[in-house]
């Protein structure tokens, strides 16, 4: 998996390079959930980058779309549309807008509005099974998405209707726009919380690929109920002064900034080589 | 007397349709009963999805159902509907552009004393500002039949509000013209239009009756087609009536007079009268005095269109 990590770094330099373009983005949350999205898109799911409709492909959900960043990202490194289209993204009358859309290969549902996912991809591992389907359903989640409500009546249905096709992740880093989790809005215990609504519950590395497909190999063998893997990851990985700093979660680099950047992530990226 | 609602009628042309097509799926938070899907429950349980009283929940989870082909129809008070789904309606249905139809069951203020929690009397105005979301207000059962015939042939969002209580027949099982996203003729007339949608046909049909003996001339537009409102009918109307009558059982703030008035006062600028529910919370009672306390009634019709006859 040495070259997988290596190709983490790669996406970052294209998230970081995009943002730059673009003046916006949620870099903070980019490099946090990088490595989830890369081990799901290289690794995990039966996904065709040329864009076949397969009625059996593995379907994914980015819940926290403002993570599109990393979305864009990995998909162009995946091969379902050039690099260079990265560069407009949010540009005036691109397709590439500032949350997930399914006018993008590859995106399978618009998202941005948080809370939604999970209740979407319940639907669609419902559909799986009522065809009696092979595909999996992946959806990744914010930490900080889970006060929203409807999550809660997503895991209830989930487990009501035993969707073992269905993975979800959390990308917990600990970290929202106003600060940490526990300060804006509680949730520890998390494992229990999710178990009392009927989920199998495994943690993984949440920037370790290896950690996070041994978790998601576990998950396809548990039967009769959802998986959920609660990814612990670093907000801002890659990059030593953005990581774990609240400030980054939507802070466009300087100039400066983003020449310190590109030195960690290619440093990195050589350690991973 | 009809005594067949018109959810009554959903349930049959749903069940008839899903038994030859595995991919249609209804839902419902635990209003099965409400929406007369019980039997539709019973006699297909792999093409019904149960969700409890989850209104976010349903209306995603039939979005994501149709993302992988299904063709969803949703079944829950409008009330909730309408609101408390909002937006799951607006990101998961119509900005993905699923195919998922929304049935609004005891729409308006088919709740009668139950009081403003239970009302829909906004839901134009919500769900019908949402980009790519039309809304439907059929009139009779027999309309309705006809408007989920042609629904079941597309794969486009909509929402379809119906009320809760049996409506009197408009139109007759060997004649119920209907055009898809076209208003219907309900009577000829030359002097003044009333536009009508949904329970408030029956009344301006009767009204219409009644204005015939008085010498007025009062064409009746169903106009089911909220959005796309009937353009080119009402734009008609406007031109060859003296004035023009919306009543609606919705309040009039975003609701079919505000669009009326809006197309015509742009396009070819005539009288526009605006008759329906007040912008407070309505008065208790079974929805036939709620409409008679505040004048939605063929009798009050009368009366404004000899008014504004002179």
């Amino acid at each position: 998996m040495g070259n997988l990590k290596a190709t983490t770094f790669e996406i970052r330099q294209d998230i970081l390079d995009t943002i730059m373009n673009c003046k916006a983005g949620h870099i903070g949350g980019d490099f946090s959930v990088t490595d989830i999205l890369t081990t799901l898109y290289f690794k995990q799911m039966n996904i065709d980058p040329c864009g076949s409709e397969d009625p059996n492909r593995d379907r994914f959900i980015l819940s926290k779309g403002h993570s599109v960043e990393a979305l864009y990202s990995v998909l162009a490194n995946r091969g379902f549309f050039p690099r260079e289209d990265l560069k407009t993204v949010s540009m005036f009358g691109s397709k590439y807008i500032g949350h997930p859309t399914n006018k993008v290969k590859g995106i399978e549902m618009n998202s941005g509005s948080l809370g939604h996912g999970l209740s979407v991809s319940v639907g669609m591992a419902l559909a799986a099974k009522k065809n009696q389907a092979a595909y999996r359903v992946y959806v990744v989640m914010g930490d900080g998405e889970l006060a929203e409500g409807s999550v809660w009546e997503g895991m209830m249905a989930a487990s009501h209707y035993r969707l073992d096709n269905l993975c979800a992740v959390v990308d917990s880093n600990g970290l929202q726009i106003s600060g940490t989790t526990e300060d804006v809005m509680a949730h520890e215990n998390l494992e229990e919380r999710w178990a009392a609504f009927g989920w199998h519950v495994l943690h993984a590395a949440g920037n370790d690929i290896e950690s996070l497909n041994d978790a998601f190999e576990t998950a396809k063998i548990i039967k009769d109920k959802p998986s959920v893997i609660i990814a612990h990851t670093t907000k801002g990985y890659g990059v030593s002064f953005m990581e774990n700093s609240v400030p980054w979660h939507h802070k466009v680099p300087s100039a400066d900034e983003y020449i310190k950047a590109t030195e960690e992530l290619s440093a990195r990226r050589s350690a991973a080589l | 007397m009809n005594n067949i609602h018109n959810r009554q009628v959903i349930n049959d042309v749903l069940i008839e349709n899903a038994k030859k097509d595995k991919d249609i799926i209804v839902l419902c938070s635990d209003s099965r009963g409400s929406a007369s899907l019980s039997e539709y429950a019973k006699v297909l349980p792999d093409q019904f999805v149960e969700t409890g009283i989850a209104e976010q929940n349903i209306v995603s989870i039939a979005a994501g159902l149709a993302a992988c082909g299904k063709k969803c129809y949703v079944a829950s008070p409008a009330c909730f509907l309408s609101t408390r789904s909002m937006e799951q309606a607006k990101v998961d249905v119509a900005y993905s552009n699923t195919n998922v139809k929304l049935i609004g069951i005891s729409g308006g203020v088919s709740y009668g004393a139950l009081g403003m929690t239970h009302h829909s009397s906004n839901d134009i105005a919500t769900l019908g500002s949402v980009p790519n979301m039309r809304v439907y207000f059929p009139s009779d059962r027999h309309q309705t039949k006809a408007l989920f015939e042609h629904l079941l042939l597309d794969n486009k969002p909509a929402y379809i509000r119906v009320g809760r209580n049996p409506v009197e027949d408009i139109y007759t099982e060997d004649n119920t013209p209907f055009l898809m996203d076209k208003a219907t003729l309900v009577h000829e007339g030359g002097d003044i239009t009333i536009i009508a949608s949904g329970e408030m046909v029956y009344p301006a049909q009767q009204a219409a009756i009644e204005l015939e003996t008085h010498g007025i001339s009062c064409r009746v537009l169903d106009m089911y087609c909220i959005k796309p409102l009937d353009t080119e009918a009402v734009l008609a109307a406007a031109k060859e009536t003296k004035a023009i009558i919306v009543i609606e059982e919705h309040v009039a703030i975003g609701g079919l007079g505000s669009m009326v008035s809006q197309l015509l006062s742009a396009a070819h600028p005539v009288k526009v009268i605006s008759m329906c529910l007040p912008d407070e919370p309505v008065i208790a009672g079974k929805s036939p005095e709620v409409f008679a306390y505040y004048g939605l009634t063929a009798e009050n019709l009368v009366k404004t269109c000899r008014e504004l006859m002179g």
